[in-house]
């Protein structure tokens, strides 16, 4: 009989998500009596803050959730290791897994293995639809437009009263520009070996910026802080067209049971293109002998099929794998369908700095919007600083 | 049998080993004791912290890898070199220019009142405190709503007549709005001190000044004023910290201490830097400036408000 071993899996306290793992670890340890499973929460805004207390403390994971955006920095610390490659041989995981998975890809070795995915998509509101007699949701750049005015009602004194778009750059819209809007104009995100940033490369960059500002700063369709952000002014009915991810259909249903809205793919331009992002399973450096190889074994469990269907039934991200995703059940759910259709072209921007990046990307808007900056200046400044981000980085990671 | 002699003998001899502690001695050790055991917390919690971080204040420590090289004052002068900590420092001074007068003021006025008030005393005294009990978060939420571009504000200025005020998405007023809700927050405590200190001043000087054809002004501000010194340095001092240390308004009420870095402060700064960015080097030396402020701070306050008044 093999020794018994207990290993530690960290992931952020998402109601639906720790139940569901509460079930799965019993499921996992039927199949595999001599391990047993721990499960830890944090709060989602105190994540990395109790891993970077928890951790230098030795009171570290074996297998560890993590949102794509950090791992560079949780790789370039030395934290992790690489995925096995018997385990997860990397030819099989970009042939089963939707290619946006290859942001886990650092130095030719995956680091983490996700479960689920999420994409954007445009919620619209079918009530506002429809008493702007508008029939279908915009596919286009150029709908997009014309419903998001359509759309808009202002009172007598000209403040919003329903935003036709709700523009919120700190929130998902940012994304909708790196992995979105910028690839669909024609331009590029970063080169092959991600350190540099090519916004500025072609005009495409420039034309997705201006597009996006126009929104508000030319048409006047929405603006920051209306309803205090856009998934409240979407939920409270206050706001027609929202970008938002896969994630935000729990809380909607838990908190706006009867709104009527209905989900589209991303509108497109010259191609198209919509953002994703994931949770991923990793396993840190420590993790050796007896754990690593509990660790790895639950590792394949979390990312089995029958592990997957759970996880789009109870929690509604979006499975993995192209084979579990592409069944006919989840592509003509109606809230569903939209977001999984778009999987097949869906990017995930190599973040280095996730904040740090999104912060930059908010400050240009703001130049423009409240300090009268011309957009191609502060265009400029934010492809300057965030390659800065991108410049420091590697002169770390090259280091070591 | 033995004797007496041998006894006594026996008695001194032994006499070295014990200490005979009268009841006096005995009292204070124990006191001394008690006292040491906050102490001994202290240190543990507050004083090795402290300068656990001044050491790594010196080092390069991302959190997560186990090596933390020393890369001397390199921190600091990187800290210094970011346009976003020089902005945090510059938001922090304004905050302590606009928040201590303001909540003192606040403070003094609404204890002047309820110092002069004779009925409903408690119920007022009651109402002003509520809001320093009363959770940040929700507080801020509140601000937030009432204060959107489309919010109760702005529809009531309009209705006035008045152009609606962008507030917290404005760089020019978002760092006052947020100055506003902590004074406002804190006031109830502010007030409760000077009602404390004024209750302190003997009735008999303000008679006398009176008889002697003493106003109201002259005899607020040659008496009430210097005989609050004291409570006035106290309240300075904790606001002064408070104000220094601003933080959970920040958190709930922008957007990442924006827009544009405009109400990013110090401790705001060190918090991105040390949870966000995992640079625990750079979050120590920026603490460690912090540290040096607050201490600078609080003693240039006694040096300027501490002077003793006597009647």
């Amino acid at each position: 009989m093999q020794k018994k071993v207990t290993i530690e899996y960290w992931q952020y306290e998402y109601p639906a998500k720790v139940t569901l793992m509460d079930e799965l670890i019993k499921q996992f340890q039927e199949q595999n009596p001599n391990i047993t499973v721990k499960q830890t929460n944090f709060p989602y805004d105190q994540y990395n803050e109790k891993v970077a207390t928890l951790v230098p403390a030795g009171k570290g994971p074996d297998v560890i959730n993590l949102y794509y955006g950090w791992l560079p920095k949780y790789v370039s610390s030395g934290f992790l290791q690489p995925l096995p490659e018997s385990a997860f041989p990397a030819a099989e995981i970009e042939n089963r897994y939707y290619p946006l998975v290859e942001a886990a890809k650092i130095d030719g070795s995956y680091w983490a293995i996700p479960t689920a995915v999420r994409t954007l998509a445009l919620f619209y509101n079918k009530d506002l639809f429809a008493k702007a007699n508008i029939v279908e949701p915009p596919a286009t750049w150029e709908e997009l437009v014309k419903d998001a005015v359509k759309l808009t009602e202002k009172d007598a004194n000209g403040q919003f009263v329903v935003e036709g778009f709700a523009w919120e750059p700190g929130a998902q819209l940012h994304h909708w520009y790196r992995d979105g809007l910028l690839l669909q104009a024609g331009g590029q995100d970063l080169s092959e070996d991600r350190r540099k940033v090519l916004w500025a490369d072609t005009p495409a960059g420039l034309e997705a910026f201006q597009y996006l500002l126009d929104f508000a700063i030319k048409h006047k369709v929405g603006t920051t802080g209306i309803f205090t952000d856009d998934a409240t002014a979407f939920k409270t009915g206050h706001a027609a067209i929202n970008i938002d991810g896969s994630f935000r259909l729990g809380s909607l249903k838990a908190d706006a049971p009867d709104l009527n809205y209905d989900i589209a793919p991303l509108p497109s331009y010259k191609s198209k293109s919509a953002p994703s992002s994931f949770w991923a399973n990793a396993i840190p450096a420590d993790v050796t002998g007896a754990k690593l190889e509990a660790a790895v074994k639950f590792l394949q469990f979390l990312t089995s099929k029958e592990v997957q269907e759970q996880w789009v039934e109870r929690v509604g991200e979006l499975p993995a794998q192209k084979e579990v995703a592409a069944q006919d059940k989840y592509l003509k759910d109606e809230k569903l369908g939209p977001f999984i259709s778009q999987l097949d072209y869906s990017k995930a921007h190599f973040f280095i700095d996730e904040t740090g990046e999104r912060t930059l990307f908010v400050d240009a808007t703001n130049e423009v919007r409240l300090n009268n900056v011309p957009v191609e200046t502060a265009f400029k400044d934010l492809v300057a600083k965030t390659q800065k981000l991108y410049d420091d980085y590697w002169a770390k990671a090259d280091k070591k | 049998m033995i004797s007496n002699a041998t006894r006594s003998r026996a008695s001194r001899e032994r006499r070295p080993l014990t200490i005979r502690l009268n009841y006096r001695a005995q009292r204070y050790i124990f006191i001394y004791l008690m006292l040491g055991v906050p102490l001994l917390y202290f240190l543990l919690t507050r004083l090795i912290p402290i300068l656990y971080s001044f050491n790594i204040s010196l080092r390069e420590w991302d959190v997560l890898s186990p090596e933390k090289p020393y890369v001397g004052w390199a921190n600091f002068s990187g800290l210094f070199a970011d346009e976003a900590f020089r902005k945090s420092l510059a938001n922090t001074f304004l905050f302590v220019a606009v928040g201590i007068p303001g909540q003192l003021a606040a403070g003094l006025v609404v204890a002047l009142l309820l110092h002069n008030a004779n009925r409903l005393r408690g119920f007022f005294r009651t109402v002003y405190f509520i809001p320093y009990v009363t959770n940040i978060v929700a507080v801020s939420w509140v601000f937030r709503w009432l204060l959107m571009p489309n919010g109760w504000v702005n529809g009531q200025l309009l209705n006035l007549g008045l152009p609606a005020q962008p507030f917290l998405q404005s760089p020019d007023q978002a760092p006052f709005v947020v100055a506003l809700s902590m004074i406002w927050q804190s006031v109830g405590f502010q007030m409760l001190i000077f009602l404390t200190g004024l209750e302190g001043i003997p009735k008999m000087y303000h008679e006398a000044a009176h008889i002697d054809g003493a106003n109201a002004w002259r005899r607020f501000r040659h008496i009430t004023v210097p005989l609050l010194n004291p409570v006035i340095l106290f309240s300075a001092v904790i606001a002064g910290i408070s104000y220094l240390q601003a933080f959970s308004h920040i958190v709930s009420m922008t957007q990442d201490g924006g827009p544009l870095n405009s109400t990013r402060t110090l401790v705001y700064h060190i918090y991105k830097l040390a949870f966000k960015n995992f640079d625990m080097g750079s979050a120590s030396a920026a603490t460690v400036v912090l540290f040096v402020l607050i201490l600078a701070f609080t003693l240039l306050q006694l040096k300027i408000l501490n002077r003793k008044v006597e009647y």
